[in-house]
């Protein structure tokens, strides 16, 4: 009877569930280690790498095979510096860990302290050079925002790929690196290994490397970022260039910029902190997440509006006295003594005030808003990069809504000069200006040459562009006015213009006002504004595009608090301008097919 | 033969003669079992003879040795000094516990110098030579009267309060079941015998508070192991996977991965079946199962031969005990009963305990080699 106890059971056990069994034991004895996949790399349109991989070398000890760790530490000491703390910590994990275990001794080693590791290997036992791979930005702060950074997995941030839970895993935090993370990441490899019950690895059954991360081609011209970052230096600026004709980016640059390499190494909680609540915003990309009142930049739009609603003729003439009385206010142009007499071209080139206050009261904010939004303001223009913004383009329903009053007249005059509610960031500003130049289609932007197709990319078809409906005898005009600007002596940017043959410019300069000048304030006498604290003075704005004869490229700069964008804003945007057709000249000079070489399979 | 064949009488059986007794059957099949055990410590060692199989076969050859030498000599031997062996080894156990050496949470072992010895394993024999020799000089008519079971359950108990202070409860139970069996041997009426096991029942919520803690929680993860998988129960889970795993071929020789990789705790020692189940798989397993039950087949029906009530009884008690001894060993790894530190007779490594039973058998094969020999009830307290 007992016999049989013991021999049914075992039956039970080897038999009938023999099976559950075995897979128990295979649990135990098979461990899958996951073999993080080589990150794709981030080249601009001309190949030149802006994130790469760099190999990292660190040392590591494994206490098991060596003999006597005080020997081992004095002798380690004598080649590798060692601060207490680290000393500590490496005493401590010893301790604590199996005695296989590799603890690491120092991250991040130069060549002289591996080199110097390498010859003393002899009175090192058990201490290895081991190698890892950790992301690299060559251009540093040139190209922080448009890069974005990798950084450590939060816990928000745990999802479905196991990869995640890899320690030391990094993926991309901002930029391209966050929007393309899954196709830059690739698939991770796996290594079965067999393993004891103390967890020490017996051997390797099985290997699958896995896949590396996808190379992912900028439309960026890694000069040009270089050039502009380096013109906007000690100013809170943003900038855009891009083709006016296929969308792609060739710049986008914000000041002051942030190294990503800093964020891979891990960051002090004190640089944190003065990254952070640095006034001038280093970690905050302007050019997609700054949000301006466009100021006289925005005069294209009632242009175009009033224009194209048959509201204005061509030459339909107004007369500026210098202010434009509405009710009990009274709005001011920028020039006190007055323009005079102004038709559109005129009041374009000369940016009057009272021009436009007259044709926005004519036209409405909706009619205004409408036009605007088909420029690409208002609404996120969808670039392949986080964070960016809908800036603002008021309607009466909008304000009914949100603010919950009703739209009194002027704030419309107010938005026919770019102020008041209406709001954009300087990519829509590039992208107006784009749109008005192009032939009047609706181009978007964009910073890849690769669209994501879910964990991997393909190369961005050749894009077509829906017309915006405008009347290119409208367009004409307002572009007349945006050659006067800088091309007539009566025009706000004429001493920046660009007086290389066949290089000119057009554009448009502005000031936005950060905060509304008071009767008490005019009438004691407006504030330099120089004598104003940082944070009150002016925005400067300027729009830009060349050549002026066949216009290609559309540029947009604002620098926060600079002042007056005719003496500010302006000339930065002809030195873009006159830069990116140099060298898209040069890249046209070595290669046929313009930015086609960037292309992978060119 | 009549009933009063003297000591000389004997005597006069040759030592030539007696080797020519031997049963050379049983004699196989204890090398057949020893050489699953140093097969298995071979492997346990992941492939080598070091640290444990060539001991082990070391002792098992000393052990032979020792087997054949106890057969030899005349079962009236153990007879008369079974008392004294007895207070040697119940001497020994106190000294255990001033002096011995701890391991693994329990004072078991002696430290002699050359070698440790196990005196709770010398009890296993030497109660039961003891108690036979007891219940050999008591009349039969007189041995259901409660009276005569006070000195037997003083036999018994004595060395079990002194293990479990070891504390040592594997041994302790075995203790209690072989002496028990030997009352029933001996002619007990089961009914008393059901009544004192019935008394000692009550006994064990009393006894619940002796116990020491580890002990409590072995029963209790017993009842669920799962329900401590990283502590106590990771014995019993990992033992139950590794034998479900071995299936009915087993993996292979040396490819036991859950014994091979460490999974498997102590399996040089108390788990050594579940290796023996996870390598050679179901088959291996019941066939040393059959050839321990061979062996008790052998020892019960050598008891039912001896012509004298000690040979009878000593023979029982020591089949009856090795029974135990693998019975609970297999049911305790099978995850049937708790975990309680039994070793696998003649497989498991360990000296005394190959030494004691190589003894035991010796004396059964003592009790075949004599079994013709009849001894008179009083003839030990004559000679004495």
């Amino acid at each position: 009877m007992l016999f049989s106890a013991l021999v049914g059971r075992l039956y039970y056990l080897q038999i009938t569930e023999s099976d559950r069994y075995a897979m128990l034991a295979e649990d135990n004895r098979i461990n899958l280690r996951m073999l993080p996949p080589p990150r794709g790399r981030i080249i601009d349109r001309h190949g030149v790498p802006m994130a790469l991989n760099q190999l990292n070398y660190h040392a590591i000890l494994i206490s098991e095979l060596t003999p006597d760790l005080e020997a081992t530490f004095s002798s380690l000491e004598s080649v590798l510096p060692i601060s207490d703390r680290d000393r500590q910590r490496i005493l401590h994990e010893i301790r604590h860990k199996h005695s296989f275990v590799p603890v690491t001794i120092r991250e991040n080693l130069d060549w002289d302290d591996v080199a110097r590791i390498e010859v003393n290997t002899p009175s090192l036992p058990g201490v290895f050079i081991e190698v890892s791979q950790s992301r690299y930005y060559p251009f540093a702060e040139v190209a922080g925002h448009v890069l974005g950074y990798v950084a450590a997995v939060s816990e928000e941030e745990q999802g479905d790929d196991p990869l995640l839970e890899l320690p030391g895993f990094r993926i991309g935090k901002n930029g391209v690196e966050k929007i393309y993370d899954l196709a830059l990441r690739g698939k991770a490899g796996t290594s079965h290994i067999e393993v004891d019950a103390t967890g020490r690895v017996i051997r390797e059954l099985e290997r699958d490397e896995g896949q590396s991360g996808q190379e992912l081609v900028l439309t960026i011209d890694s000069g040009l970022q270089d050039y502009i970052i380096h013109r906007l230096e000690g100013l809170s600026a943003a900038a855009v260039v891009m083709d006016a004709l296929s969308g792609e980016v060739l710049a986008l640059v914000s000041t002051p910029g942030f190294d990503p390499n800093v964020f891979n190494k891990g960051l002090s909680e004190e640089a944190w902190r003065d990254l952070v609540s640095n006034s001038r915003g280093p970690l905050v990309n302007k050019s997609i997440s700054g949000q301006y009142a466009p100021g006289s930049t925005f005069k294209m739009m009632i242009a175009l509006a009033a224009l194209e609603d048959g509201i204005i003729s061509p030459d339909q003439r107004f007369f500026c006295e210098g202010h434009m009385e509405l009710g009990d206010s009274r709005f001011h142009c920028w020039k006190e003594e007055g323009h005079g007499t102004m038709e559109i071209v005129s009041a374009l080139q000369q940016s009057c005030d009272v021009y436009f206050f007259e044709v926005a009261r004519r036209t409405g904010i909706d009619r205004i808003s409408e036009m605007a939004r088909r420029f690409g303001l208002g609404a996120k223009l969808g670039i392949d990069l986080p964070y960016e913004r809908d800036g603002l383009m008021p309607t009466r329903d909008w304000k009914l809504a949100v603010i919950g009053s009703s739209w009194q007249l002027g704030e419309t005059i107010l938005a026919g000069i770019g102020q008041g509610y209406v709001l954009s960031t300087p990519l829509q500003l590039a992208v107006m200006m784009a749109r008005l130049i192009n032939g009047g289609v609706a181009v978007e932007p964009y910073v890849t040459h690769d669209l994501v197709d879910g964990e991997s990319t393909l190369q961005r078809p050749e894009p077509v562009f829906p017309s915006l409906g405008v009347s290119s005898a409208s367009l004409a005009i307002v572009k007349k006015g945006m050659d006067a600007v800088t091309n007539t002596p009566l025009g706000t940017a004429f001493r920046s213009r660009i007086q290389e043959k066949g290089k000119e410019m057009g554009g448009k300069t502005g000031t936005s006002q950060v905060r509304r000048i008071s009767k008490w304030e005019r009438e004691s006498g407006v504030l330099k504004n120089r004598q104003r604290p940082w944070k009150e003075r002016d925005h400067a704005l300027f729009v830009g595009y060349a050549p002026y004869q066949n216009p290609r490229f559309a540029v947009s700069v604002v620098v926060e608090h600079g002042g007056g964008g005719s003496k500010v804003a302006a000339p930065v945007g002809r030195d873009i301008l006159l830069e990116t057709q140099h060298r898209i000249e040069e890249e046209g000079a070595t290669t046929t097919a313009g930015n086609a070489m960037a292309r992978r399979d060119g | 033969m009549t009933m009063t064949v003297g000591y000389s009488n004997a005597l006069q059986m040759r030592l030539s003669e007696k080797f020519w007794q031997v049963n050379w059957s049983i004699i196989l099949l204890l090398c057949l079992a020893a050489a699953v055990g140093v097969a298995m410590l071979y492997s346990a060692a992941n492939g080598s003879w070091e640290p444990w199989a060539a001991r082990q076969a070391i002792r098992f050859a000393v052990g032979m040795v020792v087997l054949l030498s106890v057969a030899v000599v005349d079962i009236r031997f153990w007879l008369r000094y079974a008392y004294v062996f007895y207070f040697l080894s119940l001497f020994l156990l106190a000294v255990v516990e001033v002096m011995g050496i701890t391991g693994m949470g329990a004072q078991r072992w002696l430290d002699l110098g050359l070698f440790q010895l196990q005196p709770s394993e010398i009890m296993k024999v030497t109660l039961v030579l003891a108690l036979a020799r007891y219940f050999h000089g008591i009349d039969f008519e007189d041995v259901w009267k409660f009276t005569y079971l006070i000195v037997p359950l003083a036999l018994i108990l004595a060395p079990v309060a002194l293990i479990l202070r070891q504390p040592d409860l594997g041994t302790a139970i075995m203790l209690v079941l072989g002496g028990g069996a030997l009352f029933l041997l001996a002619g007990v009426r089961l009914w008393k015998l059901t009544f004192l096991f019935f008394g000692m029942l009550a006994v064990i919520p009393v006894g619940w508070h002796f116990l020491h803690t580890y002990q409590k929680k072995r029963l209790l993860v017993f009842l669920d192991p799962e329900s401590d998988p990283l502590g106590t129960g990771y014995h019993i889970i990992q033992s139950q996977i590794a034998l479900g795993s071995g299936g009915i071929f087993g993996k292979g020789f040396l490819k036991g991965s859950q014994s091979q990789l460490n999974f498997l705790p102590e399996k040089q020692t108390d788990f050594i079946f579940t290796m023996l189940a996870e390598e050679f798989g179901l088959v291996g397993g019941l066939g040393l199962i059959g050839i321990y039950l061979l062996l008790v087949t052998y020892g019960f029906s050598i008891a039912l031969q001896s012509r004298s009530q000690f040979g009878r009884l000593a023979a029982l008690g020591l089949t009856t005990t090795f029974f135990l001894y693998f019975f609970i060993n297999i049911a305790m790894v099978t995850g049937l009963i708790p975990v309680v530190g039994v070793p696998l007779p003649l497989v498991s490594y360990g000296g005394t305990a190959m030494l004691t039973l190589m003894f035991s058998f010796g004396i059964i094969m003592g009790v075949y080699v004599h079994r013709d020999l009849s001894i008179g009830r009083r003839w030990a307290s004559q000679v004495a």
